[in-house]
């Protein structure tokens, strides 16, 4: 079976986010003032051909945690939907 | 000591490295290209600075898989000696031989410049030549060089004695204005807790002749190779 998987990696909450600070910075100068924050991560969407949905949930998990993310430094979350 | 310099592709301190280790130090260097599973019989083994792969996804994370990368960590896992520097310290903390991740520059900046150097301890082989109350110019070229790990990893580093370096002033006094790039505690270059893995964003062999100006960087290479003399 063909599925999608939708995966945010996010830096972690407690590390400052040099670019999302940029952008905010940039949303001020543009006078939106309403805006309290700004932080930037990855959005990855990778096509999986596995057996079902438990497969391809593995298989996401052990992409995150081995390469698309850094534990150390960033969070990740998924959603998985046939494609 | 025979030393390999592993080529990735968008290495670009390669040549500068095998320069200051060949020419400079007078020891035995070769390229190591990152798709051979072979370190020639190499006793040192060196992650020059560049642009692995682009930078992509993370600085240094899709270099971490590069097939010489296997045979880097069983050396240093059996007690051999790896040294990554800028974008090798990167592919390092990438590859968990050295603990904590380096983060973009909280000035948003890609900084280049010359900064200076307190070596925190004399007990590793990079730092064993050097004085500890002297403050060493070295330059640095990163855009991603700030050294983060989470407090428990950061009180681990500090008991084991792994900080090697931190960003000081030119009189050696380590403070804030003195940090280029938001490292947490000024930290320039780290170590393993077995001392035989290094790592550091400051680039050493950029300042390893009289032709470039600054030879800071030699005494720091030069500790690797002297003979420590035993009183």
């Amino acid at each position: 079976m063909k599925f999608i998987a939708e995966i945010q990696v996010m830096p972690q909450k407690e590390i400052l986010d040099p670019q999302g600070k940029a952008v905010l910075l940039g949303l001020k100068n543009l006078g939106i003032q309403n805006v309290a924050d700004v932080r930037i991560g990855k959005n990855i969407r990778m096509e999986l051909d596995v057996a079902d949905e438990a497969a391809a949930r593995e298989e996401v998990e052990m992409t995150c945690q081995k390469l698309l993310a850094n534990l150390i430094m960033e969070d990740y979350s998924y959603q998985i939907f046939p494609a | 000591m025979k030393f390999g310099v592993v080529v990735f592709p968008g290495s670009n301190c390669d040549d500068d490295m095998i320069f200051a280790l060949r020419d400079v130090l007078g020891q035995p260097a070769v390229k190591l290209w990152h798709k051979s599973h072979d370190l020639e019989g190499c006793d040192f083994i060196v992650l020059p600075g560049g642009f692995s792969y682009g930078d992509y996804l993370r600085s240094g994370a899709i270099a971490r898989f590069s097939p010489i990368m296997n045979e880097v960590i069983a050396h240093a896992q059996k007690g051999g000696y790896v040294m990554g520097i800028c974008n090798g310290f990167q592919i390092l903390t990438e590859s968990g031989l050295l603990p904590g991740a380096l983060l973009r520059n909280t000035n948003r900046q890609y900084i280049c410049k010359n900064v200076y150097l307190k070596p925190v301890t004399a007990d590793s082989l990079l730092t064993r030549g050097l004085d500890v109350h002297k403050a060493y110019q070295i330059p640095i070229a990163h855009g991603e060089g700030r050294y983060y790990a989470p407090h428990h990893l950061l009180d681990e580093i500090k008991d084991n004695d792994q900080i090697l370096f931190k960003y000081c002033d030119q009189s050696g006094a380590v403070t804030e204005e003195a940090n280029p790039n938001g490292a947490v505690e000024n930290i320039a270059g780290i170590c393993n807790a077995r001392r035989n893995v290094f790592g550091m964003m400051p680039h050493p062999e950029r300042a390893c002749h009289p032709m470039l100006g600054n030879t800071d960087g030699y005494e720091l290479l030069a500790s690797i190779i002297i003979e420590k003399v035993l009183l």
